[in-house]
């Protein structure tokens, strides 16, 4: 019942999520959601990693992943300061009206 | 004494530091104490190594001292080093004494100006470079003083900045004397490739077994050096930047443009005179150059009104007498001279300076007059100034030093009877021009009221001057008045004696002759412009003579060819190339590079949205590359 499951499913799921990431972080307007969608690559790579230390027996892809989240825990408070800061200055998450910082 | 010698230029040098770093906050009292006090130090230390000098001669007849090495590049070697001999002392004794004096009047001269410490900061540092130019052992030294007392002429005759023409006045004169400086400078290079060396000493002791008498590169050394005495020197064909020069204050021109910086030239000529021996061609152009010189100075002297201008044409005019000298061989007459004119020039410019500041800056002397017992200490110094200088016999200092030039342009082997006759009619003219200035300035109504009187400090020097304008003649009489040459026998220890010709007798003949010109020139100016001025107008009525008259009032036209030949040309191309050619290609690159920027200051946005779609399509792309490669 525990039939391994391939390397290549696992790639083509994390290959999938990032997809779906870059995706939300294109289309999303709102900035947390975007947040979000970051989070979401973060993962699908991380998964990656997990995948690849199984397959190849090695404890660096959980090493990878550990430090992966550390760093997602990190980015999301900053950016969660920021998004803070913004809505306190602009009164608004929609991306699209935050253009200040053109030419 | 060798171990003093630093300290002659190392006085004004200090003063000039001390002027120029702290003149601002400095009163007025104590910039004249430093200005005119650096000055007279060097001039009694003069005094104290020159009368050592004097009393028993230092081995070799020269002292030196070297301070320190200038540079070392293989065998070049420059060092610091000064010399003085029996020729420098001369030219250091007149810089320093002189000068000194200089310094004292324009204490007084210069009170009321704004720009005191400035004045006496440039002063200082024109005597500090003159004494390096002259006590200089070698020739890059003797250079570097050379260039700063041409920095000091531009700096002085530009002083009253404020006045444009000044400017143009200060500018003509750097930029001319800089003709001769340039060729100048390749006949160092010339001499240094045929020597390996620019020490003076040696340069005199090698050259006569280098070159053989008459060699072409001889010819060409001597030819350069002889175009930097040139523009210094203001002969002909570079003389016309010195009367423009007059636009400086009067202590200047008599310190810079009469006394020192203007005789630098003969200095150069004697000092080299090994070089000049041994081109006997080039000997005869210096003769030719001082001859054209002194006539064609004189007969502009004669048609001037401003007063400066006249003594200025009678600087160079006595400037080419010292060139015919030098020409002739008369080295030391050629030295005569020039103290002696010194001397008289500097007091004449000084005079002229009271005259002019007395009459409220009134430099017309058709508008001058009757001054003759307004301003009787400067009456009567001018008058023996002018004495000296039309070489009135036997009373003044002039008539001693011309009359060996006279002399020699008659009887030395290189003289000739029309060397001799120019001369002749230079003194005629030179003593109706004096004569001119002296009757439209001191007799006749009086047309311009005095302002106000000059003070013991500007009346003291010029008595001392006066004083050696009439006596310092005494120190060389002539061979037939006793044999008393106290000069040229100092001289003789540096100069070749002057050869003569074979059998030529008669000096006292000339003597005579030189005499009666003298007072021909005098009685002709007298008629003319003193008892019957109507013959003067009668001789404007005509045409011809009136265009001679502006001819020669134009300094003989050499300023307006000029003005076609040089300027107009280089003003012409400098129009052309306005925006610069060559400045095209790098502000190109300039505009490209901005066009270029506002081009992908559009990617900019401000659109978080675009920036991230950006990355992802660059990160496709390259992994795509890499994929494919």
């Amino acid at each position: 019942m525990n039939a391994p499951i391939s390397i290549e499913m696992v790639m083509l799921l994390a290959g999938i999520l990032f997809i779906l990431g870059i995706a939300g972080v294109i289309i999303r307007k709102n900035i947390i959601f975007m947040l979000l969608s970051v989070e979401i690559m973060l993962n699908a790579a991380g998964l990656a990693f997990v995948a690849a230390g199984s397959r190849w027996a090695q404890p660096d892809g959980q090493v990878m992943f550990i430090f992966i989240l550390t760093m997602a825990a990190a980015e999301v408070s900053v950016g969660l300061a920021l998004i803070l800061r913004i809505y306190h200055q602009h009164k608004s998450l929609d991306i699209d009206k935050l253009k200040e910082m053109k030419g | 004494m060798d171990y003093l010698l630093w300290l002659i230029p190392a006085f004004p040098l200090v003063g000039f530091i001390v002027l120029a770093l702290l003149g601002k906050h400095l009163s007025r009292f104590w910039i004249a104490i430093i200005g005119a006090g650096s000055v007279s130090l060097s001039a009694i230390l003069t005094f104290v190594i020159g009368f050592s000098f004097l009393s028993s001669t230092p081995t070799g007849g020269h002292y030196s001292q070297t301070l320190w090495t200038w540079l070392e590049v293989a065998a070049f070697n420059p060092k610091i080093t000064l010399y003085l001999d029996a020729l420098s002392l001369v030219f250091v004794f007149v810089i320093t004494f002189i000068g000194a004096l200089i310094h004292i009047y324009s204490v007084a001269f210069m009170a009321a100006d704004k720009d005191y410490a400035r004045f006496f900061a440039c002063m200082n540092l024109f005597v500090f470079s003159m004494l390096l130019l002259v006590l200089a052992d070698n020739l890059l030294l003797l250079y570097l003083g050379w260039e700063g007392v041409g920095l000091c002429s531009y700096l002085l005759i530009g002083f009253w900045y404020e006045n444009p023409t000044n400017g143009y006045a200060a500018r003509k004169a750097f930029i001319i004397t800089r003709l001769g400086d340039t060729a100048m400078a390749i006949g160092l290079f010339v001499i240094f490739y045929q020597f390996g060396t620019l020490v003076i000493p040696d340069i005199l002791a090698l050259a006569p077994s280098t070159w053989h008498e008459g060699a072409t590169i001889a010819t060409v050394a001597a030819l350069l050096l002889l175009a930097g005495g040139i523009g210094k020197s203001a002969q002909l064909p570079l003389q016309t930047w010195l009367p423009d020069a007059m636009a400086g204050p009067s202590p200047v021109s008599a310190l810079i443009h009469a006394a020192t910086m203007v005789t630098a030239g003969v200095y150069l000529i004697a000092r080299m005179h090994v070089i000049f021996q041994l081109s006997p061609i080039v000997q005869m152009i210096v003769a030719g150059i001082g001859a054209a010189t002194l006539l064609i100075a004189g007969f502009s002297a004669l048609t001037q009104y401003d007063i400066k201008r006249v003594l200025a044409y009678s600087t160079i005019s006595q400037i080419g007498y010292m060139f015919l000298a030098l020409g002739l061989g008369a080295w030391t007459a050629a030295i005569f001279h020039f103290m002696i004119h010194a001397f008289f020039k500097a007091l004449l410019f000084l005079a002229a300076g009271a005259v002019i500041e007395a009459l409220n800056h009134e430099h017309n002397m058709f508008k001058m007059g009757g001054l003759k017992n307004k301003l009787p200490v400067i009456f009567w110094t001018f008058l023996i100034g002018s004495a000296s200088l039309a070489a009135l016999p036997i009373i003044s200092a002039g008539f001693y030093s011309k009359d060996q030039i006279l002399w020699y342009a008659w009887a030395s082997e290189h003289g000739s009877p029309i060397l001799w006759l120019i001369a002749l009619l230079g003194a005629f003219i030179t003593a109706a021009y004096t004569t001119r200035m002296m009757v439209l300035t001191f007799w006749g109504d009086a047309k311009t009221s005095v302002g106000h009187y000059p003070g013991k400090l500007m009346t003291i020097p010029l008595i001392v001057l006066a004083f050696f304008s009439l006596f310092a003649g005494f120190i060389e009489l002539p061979h037939n008045f006793g044999q008393f040459t106290l000069f040229s026998n100092l001289l003789h220890q540096v100069l070749p004696e002057t050869v003569l010709k074979a059998g030529i007798h008669g000096e006292l003949l000339f003597q005579l002759l030189a005499l009666l010109v003298t007072f021909g020139g005098i009685y002709l100016a007298y008629i003319f412009w003193y008892k019957q001025p109507q013959r003067i107008e009668k001789l404007k009525r005509s045409a011809p003579l009136m265009s001679l008259y502006r001819f020669w009032f134009s300094g003989w036209g050499f300023d307006q060819v000029y003005q076609v030949l040089f300027v107009k040309p280089i003003v012409f191309i400098a129009n052309i190339n306005k925006n610069d050619v060559v400045d095209k290609l790098y502000q190109g690159i300039t505009t490209a590079t901005v066009h270029l920027y506002r081009l992908l200051s559009f990617t900019q946005s401000g659109s978080l949205r675009w920036y991230i779609i950006g990355l992802v399509i660059g990160a496709i792309l390259i992994l795509s590359i890499q994929l494919m490669l």
